[in-house]
């Protein structure tokens, strides 16, 4: 039976697609093999999370060696959940990827993007389905320095630049993350999430183990751009290829959070991160920093992309506001906001790449006038651009409210009005956006523009549909991080 | 270039005895210290000795940029399909007992030769590239 | 004195935690981007350190099963090690193609000059 194999399978096929696409080094043929690929991983990944939800976690032995012992790869609610969104993501973006790669990078590198595209997926995806903490520092080098590789591929020298500066701060946060590894192994001699779980409870409160925690806290922080720690990610996400940026802000950041929840409540236990220690209280505070900050540091940005960067690390602060919230109903804001803010961010990122594409520049003067050229794109611009705001009927609302359910909960008033506070300032930095793409006379840049060829108004559609139908049915974002909530707060009770 | 007689003639002498270490520490792996990684390293120490010694146009000639490329992804396409072929066989991803179900260690030993020989392939040649892709830079 | 001891007796930790440090130091202090990956990776070396050393066992052998020893030494964290040392090798190489490249493109690796060059565009 080959679906007992899907867990190898999902990092297995993406390795393998990578490889092909390295060795055909013709644009259009990696193209076709990296298409392929990226269409079978959410097929894949939703017959697992399906399995998931009906019989309870997956566990795969690779190699054939028992968990604790061997690697183990283990989907439960959590895990599928983000499986199926990488993958999806990847599979919607891909077909968009051909038009725009084919614009921005030359020809003869056009095999080595989609090479480090499948590449990271298979990294992202790894990091995602293993059960291994070591496995899990491998998969993220390995996406780590695809991601690298794609941000050098921009066409401005400054992507270079940009690649410099993310892989000097990754590589320090993959580092304290094996640190944090190593001082857990040497305590418990096991790399097992839950093997290392069951052996924690006779060590609480030792110091290995809490310089564990902050290590690991520290490291996997960099690489979700927590506020202080999210200097790598405006230059990143501004100057790589506009297929990779949508890629990478929908998932990149998404896959550390996941992780950060793996440690915080099932390795760790929810018990001991936010009751005996003050882990709570730093991420609160910096999760409304982070929201309040970069969106007022979007505000100012001139460079459309470089903004929406900014307002990346803002909505990261939400998601972290939800685990730091620690109760059902935040984390279910917070997990639920994974996704949303993964449609949204991927579709006002694809709308940039489509304008970019017609007018060679993102700068916010060359905009102006453009939602009458553009209409059916910048349409899309103005719906995912209210689902950041957090407008009803869209995604971003519901997050928000989940978000702010949880804050009455645990009877922050206060924090219910700073969850809204700062979606005006959303409302500054998009309406900004919005007035000057429709309501300005058109600029010189726009004259005789039309809109993108369909390869790239699809895809940037499916995620614009998807932010208005996940605004109104929520069984299948929020009811499934409800119950990778319920999972994962299970230590708590 | 300078011609330097004795470093030319030591550097012939070393070379085919690199390569043996090479593959002794390749094909060693199994009884004691060694592996792909190690051999793969050596292996490309020997390429890389002979390019710094008689010219970078000279190494590509025995050893062409091209081929080395391609073999990059070549030894990973081993590795992984050894993964694959477990599968089909009915073990998990890797599960090398599953390549001779009358004798698993049999199995095992040769899963982990095959894999050891993908490894040693994509190492060397990486190593290999990086280098080209160094030394051929900037002239 | 038993602090003093319990310090020698773990020489192996201070010598990571001084690898560690000056490693990010030099990653933090320095403007030149070589001098920077240097930094680098003495502070990925130290890691190394860390899983490698608790891994001996004081009279421990290698850990071949046989009849006439007992203990072993831990062989999990060299091959742990070793994939790190791949990625670490990865990892620098990467880096220095960017710097390369970055040169190529600005001219210059100083970040000092780099960064006050992009002000002035």
């Amino acid at each position: 039976m080959i679906s007992a194999h899907y867990p190898a399978l999902q990092v297995v096929i993406p390795l393998l697609g990578a490889v092909l696409c390295a060795l055909v080094r013709r644009g259009s043929i990696a193209w076709l093999v990296a298409l392929t690929v990226s269409w079978i991983m959410p097929v894949i990944a939703a017959a697992m999370l399906w399995q998931v939800l009906a019989d309870g976690p997956i566990s795969y032995a690779l190699g054939g060696w028992e968990p604790p012992w061997g690697i183990e790869y283990r989907v439960d609610a959590l895990s599928g959940f983000l499986l199926l969104l990488v993958s999806g993501v990847g599979a919607v973006i891909m077909p968009y990827a051909r038009t725009s790669v084919a614009s921005e990078i030359h020809a003869s590198r056009q095999a080595w993007f989609y090479t480090m595209y499948l590449l990271c997926l298979a990294g992202l995806l790894g990091m995602a389905i293993t059960g291994d903490a070591f496995n899990v520092f491998v998969f993220m080098e390995i996406s780590s320095l695809a991601t690298y590789t794609l941000i050098a591929l921009g066409k401005d020298r400054r992507a270079l630049l940009a690649a410099y500066q993310y892989l000097i701060v990754g590589t320090i946060g993959a580092t304290f993350y094996v640190i944090g590894v190593g001082l857990l192994y040497s305590v418990t001699g096991s790399l097992n999430f839950v093997d290392i779980a069951g052996k924690l409870d006779a060590i609480e409160n030792t110091r290995p183990l809490l310089s564990a925690l902050a290590f690991l806290t520290v490291g996997i922080s960099l690489k979700l751009a927590l506020f202080p720690l999210h200097v790598w990610l405006p230059n990143a996400y501004a100057y790589a290829p506009s297929a990779a940026t949508s890629f990478l802000a929908a998932t990149a950041t998404k896959v550390a959070v996941y992780l950060l929840l793996r440690f915080f409540f099932t390795v760790f236990g929810a018990g001991f991160v936010f009751e005996t220690l003050p882990v709570s209280n730093i991420l609160l505070v910096l999760s409304i920093a982070a929201m309040f900050g970069a969106s007022i540091v979007a505000i100012f940005q001139d460079d459309i992309k470089r903004m929406l960067a900014y307002s990346s690390v803002a909505q990261i602060g939400y998601i972290t506001l939800g685990i730091a919230l620690a109760n059902q109903s935040g984390l279910t804001g917070g997990i639920v906001h994974i996704f949303n803010h993964a449609m949204m961010k991927a579709a006002l990122f694809l709308v940039l790449g489509a304008v970019f594409y017609r007018i060679g520049s993102v700068h916010i003067d060359s905009l102006a006038g453009i939602g009458r050229r553009m209409p059916v794109t910048m349409a899309s611009f103005v719906i995912a651009g209210l689902s950041i705001i957090g407008a009803p009927g869209t995604a971003g609302f519901i997050s928000k409210w989940y978000l702010a359910v949880g804050a009455l909960e645990k009877g922050w008033w206060w924090l219910v009005f700073l969850i809204v506070l700062s979606s005006l300032l959303a409302v500054v930095y998009i309406g900004r956006v919005i007035e000057i793409a429709w309501f300005r006379t058109p600029s010189e840049a726009c004259e005789g523009v039309q809109e993108p060829p369909p390869m790239m108004l699809v895809p940037i559609w499916i995620f614009t549909a998807a932010t208005i139908y996940f605004g109104f049915f929520t069984d299948l974002s929020a009811g499934i991080a409800g119950k990778a909530a319920e999972t994962l707060l299970g230590g708590l009770k | 270039m300078r011609f330097d007689l004795i470093l030319r003639v030591t550097a012939k002498l070393l070379l085919p005895f690199i390569l043996l270490f090479a593959l002794y520490v390749q094909f060693h792996g199994d009884f004691g210290p060694g592996g792909g990684f190690q051999a793969g390293v050596i292996a490309a120490a020997m390429i890389i000795l002979y390019a710094i010694i008689f010219g970078l146009s000279a190494a590509k000639r025995v050893v062409p940029q091209g081929l080395v490329e391609t073999l990059v992804p070549m030894g990973v396409l081993i590795f992984a399909g050894v993964g694959i072929a477990t599968l089909f066989l009915g073990g998990n991803y890797l599960d090398y007992s599953a390549l001779n179900h009358d004798d698993p260690a049999h199995g095992q030993h040769l899963g982990i030769l095959l894999v050891e020989i993908g490894v040693f392939v994509t190492v060397s040649s990486t190593m290999t590239v990086i280098f080209y892709a160094f030394v051929g830079r900037g002239r | 004195m038993q602090l003093l001891e319990q310090i020698v007796a773990h020489y192996n930790h201070w010598i990571t935690i001084f690898l560690m440090v000056s490693g990010l130091y030099i990653v933090i202090a320095r403007g030149n981007m070589v001098k920077k990956l240097v930094g680098l990776s003495l502070f990925q070396t130290s890691v190394y350190l860390l899983y490698i050393s608790p891994g001996k066992i004081l009279g421990g052998t290698a850990p071949i099963l046989d009849d006439k020893f007992t203990v072993y030494s831990n062989p999990l964290p060299h091959v742990l090690i070793l994939t790190a040392i791949v990625v670490g090798v990865a990892t620098l190489a990467l880096g220095l193609a960017l710097v390369i490249r970055i040169n190529e493109a600005f001219g210059t690796i100083e970040e000092d000059e780099l960064f006050g060059e992009q002000e002035e565009n």
